[in-house]
């Protein structure tokens, strides 16, 4: 409880009330009011999201801080929030990006400012539903909610070719939903009326309906993830979108693709997931290799790493169907490490394209002498990215590979390339743009950071040094409910 | 005594006719610079059919004039929709019509007549009464579509639905003959016993029947294969008639296919499912498809609405009160989203100019984000995004579908909603990222303005909170619709 309210719903509506008070302001003459205020709503944001952490259990794998209301009588659905260990990092991972991603659109952003902030902060609020829904129509209703404010963002701060990359982003995603909601409304009437998650993880379901059901979420959320092949839309989406826009497309928007298999696919139709596993860690292992591979000969920073965000999701999902403690943990693990890195090098590369007005990295070279405390913070990034032990990236990889070995030496084998293939394209790359002697003129006159972005920079390099040197506290939170879904998932749901 | 007790569920139609003559006689005495009077009063009778509808409410179900007419909650739910979408239609087209010096008493008074027509359609319970308010509605819309005499194509447009609307008319009695003569009744419950007891003389005669009944309804809905008419009277039509005839007629449309199919024909039920699966497909299918193509709003609306009937049609599949309920809802919201867009296209029009093609919207976030942001939620409710309403009702009429176990047609409708996606997403494209092909300042009327911004904000409002107005509409299905 906050103030006598309910955590979770103060940390849904809060941003987003304050995101309709942003657009209120309207007009740029009014932009640095604006921002102000974007920046109030989305640290409070944040604050209010701290009682899920201190107040959390770590025993239980019970949801915790439900919140239960009637939404729709006749079709018996219901506003029902609440976290458990799987989700409650999400929501807190979502809160810290926002504040990070107003401060990094500050001043870079100069037209509709309001309309900007207004999106993000609306989005967050709108991402924290998605994690906390209990009740699968209203998980319905943020998850697609959620792509109204990022086709705009996408769509009106975007580069070049913005309005593809917009479409092409929304109907895909679009696509996956328009089945999972069959898909939902088929279990709801499976499920003697109701539309709660957790009584759709008790449902019996013959293996022909788990299989299509499967493939129906499937669709769904290996779009979001983005899975291989599905995959496309994400370096058009990237590379279009502006700065923040891309730091919460990798930070939390393909988090939710993985998260939506942990709580749909993967205890809804259990048989059928083990059925279809080999299917899942084939398309990972692919993403992992030979998009590891993809990424090494891009010359666009930003879709360099776009593609390593693919290659890394790959590991997620591969540590979620390989069915282990050490998989699912590592998994787990990996797209919240995952979010840090890949926000800080979306927020690097933005950094750069501020300054210089492109991302080829053959524009560039030599940096480090003319931003030396920038070159250090994008080292400690790109060597994350990487996995290097010590920073967060390698904890959650190596779970997974652990995990891998066990169920199988060669998934393991293939999945431990990209601790070759990620250092490759990153520190490649880190080194063409970053080293050597100074490329042009352009690059000779280059500033080095703000105060404003050594502090997001400092806030993101204590998040990712301290994931990695002590993972504990995140690993002791989602413990239980990691075992809790492992024992469910082992229990077949055939009808007897 | 009793014949005017008799006539008292029939009070708000009573009071609309006796209103729509003495308008009649009053305008002729009002000069062109004062027919707000008449406004005035057409809005005044509107307000009083609510009144005596809701006056005269009386719980279950009430007949009157030989078991002709019924007076039951849907019908009065429906018909309060209706006032209400009629009176939203007048306070969106009073400045346009003005400027285009249509603002006539002819106007006025063929919209109250096609309201009664409405109205009458939605109580009936008898196969003429339902021939009668449909007459008395298309009657009026061909009227009103011509009403533009110096524009050719609005002519054209009238021509078009004059010969193809009669041609519908004409199946539809034949069909309705032919019933007659296979069960020796035009009344709808008698009608249903008849066929239910296997009394009727023939089953061949029953089913050709059907047919010709299906056939005319799809015309009036506008569902394909009938569906040619749609797209060129939305088009050629001032914006004005397009939204009178997309909007509250839907309502009775639905009422009618409720009442024939439901409380007339419900025992063919396996016969006339199949039929309506066909329409719905096709419709989805060609209305979804071909409004791609389209470049021309009011164009795009008219195959959009095509492929909205589609969905509406899906929900009688069920066979059950969910079902009906659902299609009832989506009609109502519907009704809403269709009333924003076309009040949308009349509002950013001016004198001499209409702003009837895509590219009119362009940039329109610039020129103002307020309007911009409404038609935006707008689209995106008629696309079916949450958290708009539109979600909820293609969501009702999904489950309803599912729930009768066709979960492939569950999957064909979604499939071709994403491909309706595309050009509602085209129009928010174009508003949001596209920059303004002209920059002359949007003169919209306060009351005008106002009305849009409630329109666009009921429309995300009922997204949040949809729960009332579904029961609502499940309610007074349940109430009035008798299943067998």
């Amino acid at each position: 409880m906050i103030f006598g309210l309910p955590v979770i719903s103060v940390a849904i509506w809060l941003p987003i009330v304050f995101g309709i008070m942003v657009l209120v302001t309207g007009d740029d003459k009014n932009a640095p009011l604006a921002r102000i205020l974007a920046l109030v709503g989305s640290t409070l944001g944040f604050l209010v999201t701290i009682p899920l952490y201190t107040g959390f259990v770590t025993e239980t794998s019970e949801m915790q801080f439900v919140e239960l209301h009637d939404w729709i009588a006749r079709f018996n659905i219901h506003y029902h929030l609440g976290v458990d260990g799987i989700s409650v990092l999400f929501i807190l991972l979502t809160a810290f990006f926002t504040p990070l991603v107003v401060l990094a659109g500050w001043q870079v952003i100069e037209k509709r400012v309001a309309q900007y902030m207004a999106a993000f902060l609306i989005m967050s609020g709108i991402m924290i539903g998605v994690f906390a829904a209990l009740d699968s129509i209203l998980f319905y209703v943020f998850w697609e909610a959620m792509l109204i404010p990022m086709f705009l963002i996408i769509g009106i701060w975007g580069g070049q070719n913005r309005v593809y990359a917009a479409v092409k982003f929304f109907l895909y995603t679009l696509l996956g939903s328009l089945l999972m909601l069959v898909a939902l409304i088929y279990l709801y009437n499976q499920s003697n009326g109701s539309f709660a998650i957790l009584d759709f993880h008790k449902v019996a379901i013959p293996m022909t309906e788990q299989i299509l059901i499967f493939i129906a979420f499937f669709f769904a959320f290996a779009v979001k993830v983005p899975m291989f092949p599905v995959h496309t839309w994400l370096p058009d989406a990237h590379v279009e979108a502006p700065t923040g826009g891309s730091v919460v497309l990798a930070a939390i928007m393909l988090k939710v693709g993985a998260y939506g298999f942990l709580r749909f696919s993967m205890p809804i139709v259990p048989d059928a997931s083990h059925q279809l596993a080999g299917v899942i860690i084939a398309l990972s292992l692919i993403a992992v290799v030979y998009i590891g591979l993809v990424a090494l000969t891009q010359s666009d920073m930003k879709k360099l790493v776009a593609y390593s965000s693919i290659s890394h999701m790959g590991f997620v999902t591969l540590g979620f169907f390989i069915f282990n403690a050490y998989g699912m943990e590592g998994g787990l693990l990996q797209m919240i490490s995952h979010g840090f890195i890949s926000g800080a090098l979306f927020l690097c590369i933005g950094v750069l394209y501020d300054r210089m007005h492109s991302r080829k990295i053959a524009d560039y070279g030599g940096v480090a002498n003319t931003m030396p405390v920038f070159a250090a913070f994008f080292m400690l990034f790109a060597m994350a990215n990487s996995g290097l032990p010590g920073t967060s990236g390698f904890v959650g990889e190596f779970m997974v590979i652990l995990g891998a070995v066990k169920a199988n030496f060669w998934y393991a084998f293939a999945a431990a390339t990209t601790l070759v293939f990620g250092a490759a394209y990153t520190l490649w790359m880190y080194k063409r743009v970053i080293f050597g002697s100074v490329a042009n003129s352009q690059v000779a006159e280059l500033a080095d950071l703000t105060a404003r972005e050594k502090l997001i920079f400092a806030i993101l390099a204590i998040a990712v040094l301290g994931m990695g040197l002590y993972p504990l506290p995140l690993s002791e939170i989602m413990h239980a409910s990691v075992n809790d879904l492992l024992v469910h998932v082992e229990r077949s749901k055939l009808p007897l | 005594m009793d014949s005017i007790i008799e006539i008292i569920p029939a009070g708000a139609e009573i009071f609309l006719l006796v209103m729509a003559c003495v308008i009649l006689i009053a305008d002729l005495l009002v000069r062109q610079s004062d027919r707000i009077l008449t406004y005035v009063l057409v809005q005044l009778t509107l307000l009083g059919c609510a009144l005596i509808t809701v006056g005269t409410h009386e719980d279950g179900v009430v007949y009157a004039f030989n078991n002709m007419f019924v007076d039951d909650l849907m019908s009065d739910v429906l018909k309060l929709m209706t006032y209400l979408a009629v009176w939203m239609m007048l306070v969106y087209s009073r400045h346009y019509l003005t400027v285009r010096g249509l603002f006539s008493g002819e106007f006025m008074v063929l919209t109250l007549f096609a309201t009664l027509g409405m109205m009458v359609m939605i109580s009936a319970n008898h196969f003429l009464t339902l021939y009668l308010g449909l007459e008395v509605l298309s009657l009026s819309l061909y009227a009103l579509v011509a009403l533009q005499r110096d524009s050719a194509v609005a002519t054209e447009a009238a021509m078009k639905y004059f010969i193809l609307g009669a041609l519908a008319s004409g199946l539809l009695l034949y069909g309705m003959s032919m019933l007659y003569g296979a069960t020796g009744s035009l009344e709808l419950g008698v009608v249903s016993n008849v066929i239910d007891s296997g009394e009727a003389s023939s089953d061949a005669l029953l089913v050709f029947g059907l047919v010709f009944v299906i056939s005319g309804l799809a015309f009036k809905l506008g569902a394909v294969p009938f569906h040619m008419w749609v797209p060129d009277v939305y088009h050629g039509a001032p914006t004005a008639m397009t939204m009178l005839i997309g909007s509250a007629p839907k309502l009775a449309a639905f009422a009618f296919v409720a009442r024939i199919l439901v409380e007339g024909l419900q025992p063919l039920m396996q016969h006339w499912s199949g039929m309506l699966i066909i329409l719905a497909v096709a419709s989805m299918a060609f209305g979804n498809i071909t409004a791609i193509a389209q470049t021309n709003l009011k164009r795009m609306l008219a195959y959009s609405t095509i492929a909205h009937m589609g969905f509406l049609l899906l929900g009688f599949l069920s066979g059950g009160i969910e079902g009906y309920g659902s299609s009832m809802f989506y009609a109502v919201v519907y009704v809403i989203m269709s009333l924003g867009a076309f009040g949308m296209i009349m509002l950013l029009s001016r004198e001499g100019f209409e702003a009837d093609t895509l590219d009119d919207f362009k940039g329109l976030n610039q020129r103002s984000p307020w309007l911009a942001f409404l038609m935006l939620l707008l689209m995106f409710s008629m696309a079916g995004v949450p958290p708009t309403v539109g979600f909820y009702a293609k969501f009702s009429v999904l489950n309803a579908v599912v729930e009768a176990g066709y979960v492939w047609l569950a999957v064909v409708a979604v499939l071709f909603s994403l491909i309706g996606a595309f050009y509602y997403l085209r129009i928010v494209k174009l508003m949001y990222f596209d920059a303004p092909e002209s920059h002359t300042p949007i003169a919209m009327g306060t009351e005008a303005g106002v009305l849009i911004s409630v329109n666009g904000l009921t429309v995300l409002v009922l997204g949040l909170m949809p729960s009332a107005l579904m029961s609502a509409c499940a309610m007074s299905v349940q109430q009035s619709l008798l299943v067998y």
